[in-house]
């Protein structure tokens, strides 16, 4: 019996385990993409601009035109946003660095301080993504009630490229969501590969639990 | 210490349901309404999506205070799902406080680019009331934050060895 359960996680651990080392390549895929993520959003939003000429009034034949400009410094959700998602973008980046470099630190304190950090940077982004979002939904729909007019009929590529730096925040706001439960498992356990921790049968049963 | 530990834990968590719902409360009261220019003007919480949305996601986080308060305690197994649930209401929370604050800062400011005029002027017992359910409910996320944090020092203080 001492063999047969020997056996069985050292057959789990073979077929899923990552590399020998501390080095875990599936937050390190992950962060990468985040990264990608959030600094396509930083870039997109950042170079975020139109330039309109609109005719406003005319008198006799004469039309005046007068020419608008839809920046993204214009809002500062916007601002706040491109900030936020440079700074994520920079947190991932580092990290990315010292889990590469991670056997020159001090590992638990390295991994608390990974895990602070990564919570920190998703409370970042979700501030930073939703102030975006329902600015982006004002723009778009208007509001009757208060008399705001929409401004994306009027400037439709500001618009667009709005959406898809969100679409790419939000992306990386999953995926930052994650890395910071992986991470705080990590904490609990951090010698173990990460697929293991998923095992259910590490947990209690579910109607223990609340004993 | 533990026991001082989780005190603190069970005060903070009960600190942030009372900030959540102070800030639906407040929020949900909020209407007001003036006649311009034989125009009847008039602001409810409801007009706009970033207010409900504000108002949902403190549901959202007062009913999970209250339900980590009364079922679960330090020693259950499901502490890293907590957290994991914690970082998770965090986020939430986060994001509607800035939303609604984004908004807000619209109708009290305006956007001079966008020509949206402040409504502040014009309903100011709204704006007050709104006001004072963002203050509540950045509180909220302030004080989940902290109990992130405390949570985290909760664990690692058995894990990082001290040296004397």
């Amino acid at each position: 019996m001492a063999l047969q359960t020997e056996g069985k996680p050292e057959s789990v651990s073979g077929t899923m385990a990552l590399k020998k080392g501390n080095k875990n390549w599936v937050v390190l895929v992950l962060r990468v993409v985040a990264l990608l993520a959030t600094a396509s959003a930083t870039i997109v939003m950042a170079l975020n601009k139109q330039t309109k000429t609109l005719v406003v009034a005319t008198i006799g034949t004469t039309s005046i035109k007068a020419t608008l400009t839809a920046k993204f410094q214009h809002t500062p959700a916007f601002v706040f946003f491109v900030i936020a998602n440079a700074m994520v973008s920079f947190h991932n980046l580092l990290m990315i660095a010292t889990s590469l470099f991670a056997h020159k630190f001090d590992y638990k304190v390295g991994l608390a301080m990974v895990a602070i950090l990564d919570m920190l940077n998703v409370g970042l982004i979700s501030g930073a993504v939703n102030a975006a979002l329902f600015m982006a939904q004002l723009g778009k729909n208007g509001n009757s009630h208060a008399r705001w007019d929409k401004i994306c009929d009027k400037f439709e590529i500001f618009c667009n490229h709005g959406a898809g730096a969100l679409i790419a925040s939000f992306v990386g706001l999953a995926l930052m969501l994650i890395i910071s439960s992986i991470s705080i498992i990590k904490l609990a356990k951090p010698d173990q590969p990460i697929f293991t921790l998923f095992n259910l049968d590490l947990y209690c049963n579910f109607a223990l639990c609340f004993l | 210490m533990t026991k001082n530990k989780s005190i603190f834990i069970i005060l903070l968590r009960l600190l942030a349901l009372g900030a959540t719902v102070a800030a639906i409360a407040v929020m949900v009261t909020s209407h007001d309404s003036t006649v311009v220019l034989n125009l009847t003007f008039s602001a409810k919480y409801s007009n706009d999506p970033v207010f409900k949305y504000f108002v949902v996601a403190e549901a959202i986080a007062g009913g999970y205070s209250l339900l980590v308060l009364f079922l679960f305690s330090k020693q259950s197994k499901l502490w890293r799902l907590i957290i994991i649930l914690d970082v998770v209401v965090t986020a939430l929370l986060i994001s509607s406080i800035s939303a609604a604050m984004a908004i807000a800062h619209v109708g009290k400011k305006g956007n001079s680019h966008a020509g949206w005029l402040p409504i502040c002027g014009q309903v100011p017992k709204f704006c007050d009331h709104v006001t004072g359910s963002l203050i509540a409910g950045f509180a909220a996320a302030i004080i989940y934050l902290l109990l992130l944090l405390s949570s985290l020092q909760a664990i690692l203080s058995p894990v990082i060895a001290l040296n004397p």
